[in-house]
């Protein structure tokens, strides 16, 4: 078909499920009745994502990856496991 | 004759031989290792009376094979003190924590948990709540950081009621790393906090270790899987993490509290593992 703006030729293009022409000259879209619906919901599904699940834990745990090796031999960590 | 010379003497007439050797403990209370043989003098803060009852527990048949049984099933009194006697065992590694006993700690937990308290004398409640208030009463200082204990402390909320009533169950009351010796097999030992309580108390020092960015949540994971997996009744059906909040909470602040008189008592600031412990403190009068 052609561009209806410049009259250039128009390709087209199969993106998920989406049918879009696209004009070789001025690089102008065509979409097919619904697909603006289409593009707007699946943008909407990318948005509404679930977010990744937090680590098991209180609400009041040390954030994400708070914990280091460091203190392993510490004195006061090695007291800690072993006494009340 | 001083306490040490008298607890030598106990340990040598249940066949305590060589040298006594006094075990690094809590300063109100004394451990005397005699070869086989451990005689340990109560804290003087201790209820004798509860401290019997406890004791029968223990060498209970019911849970022989979860907790050290003592050599004598009463109390002896001592210059005043309460003092029991234990077969000895080899204590958990302190230089090898990367093979610390975690999952036999769980399931020791959770075969604890399922005694059912009609095997049991009439035990005292188990101490740990209590112990949580004498740790922040301990803390003399009137700083940021004991003001944010108190805070973290006062503002404890109560277990969640849609949880409902949490019966009273055989609980340890202070369980840690120091609280398991091998003799053929991993057991549990000090009945000082043995009681009827909310058993989750049980696990919440590894789980407040875990919330403070402390303990490696792969050990964390581990300690709990075990605990599920042999069946420990403590946490419900559903998120552990319901019923481990609370007691976690006032775990934190106890150790916080602790961690704060030992600085003080050692005239130092506290170190990056205390000072995790107060900024667990803190997410929790936030959250």
């Amino acid at each position: 078909m052609q561009c209806p703006k410049c009259r250039g030729n128009m390709r087209t293009y199969e993106r998920n499920g989406v049918h879009i022409e696209q004009c070789d000259n001025c690089r102008g879209i065509f979409l097919d009745y619904g697909e603006l619906e289409t593009l707007t919901r699946m943008e909407s599904q990318y948005h509404a994502a679930p977010p990744p699940p937090p680590a098991p834990g209180p609400a009041w745990g040390a954030p994400h990856g708070g914990y280091h090796h460091g203190h392993h031999r510490q004195r006061s960590w090695v007291g800690m496991l072993f006494s009340t | 004759m001083g306490l040490k010379e008298e607890l030598a003497e106990i340990a040598a007439g249940y066949g305590g031989t060589g040298a006594p050797v006094l075990h690094p403990t809590r300063t109100d209370v004394v451990v005397l290792r005699r070869g086989e043989v451990v005689v340990k003098a109560h804290s003087a803060r201790d209820d004798a009376e509860e401290l019997r009852v406890r004791l029968r527990a223990a060498a209970s048949p019911a849970v022989s094979a979860v907790m050290l049984a003592p050599l004598d099933p009463e109390v002896l009194t001592v210059a005043g003190r309460a003092v029991t006697v234990w077969p000895a065992g080899q204590p958990v590694r302190q230089d090898d924590l990367d093979h610390a006993p975690w999952e036999e700690g769980a399931r020791l937990l959770a075969a604890l948990h399922a005694v059912p308290l009609t095997l049991m004398p009439a035990l005292p409640a188990a101490g740990g709540p209590a112990r949580a208030a004498r740790a922040v009463g301990r803390m003399s200082g009137d700083g940021p950081v004991e003001a944010l204990v108190r805070r973290a402390f006062k503002e404890l909320p109560a277990p969640a009621p849609t949880l409902g009533p949490v019966t009273g169950l055989l609980t340890h009351g202070d369980w840690h790393l120091g609280q398991l010796v091998r003799r053929d097999r991993w057991l549990l030992i000090d009945v000082d906090d043995l009681g009827v309580g909310d058993q989750a108390w049980d696990l919440a020092r590894p789980a407040a270790w875990y919330a403070a960015g402390l303990l490696d949540p792969a050990v964390w994971q581990r300690f709990l899987g075990a605990y599920l997996a042999a069946g420990g009744p403590a946490l419900g059906g559903g998120d552990p993490w319901a019923r481990l909040d609370v007691p976690a909470r006032a775990l934190t602040v106890q150790l916080a509290a602790v961690a704060v008189v030992n600085a003080g008592r050692e005239a130092r600031e506290l170190d990056d593992v205390e000072h995790s412990l107060i900024e667990a403190c803190s997410r929790i009068v936030r959250a």
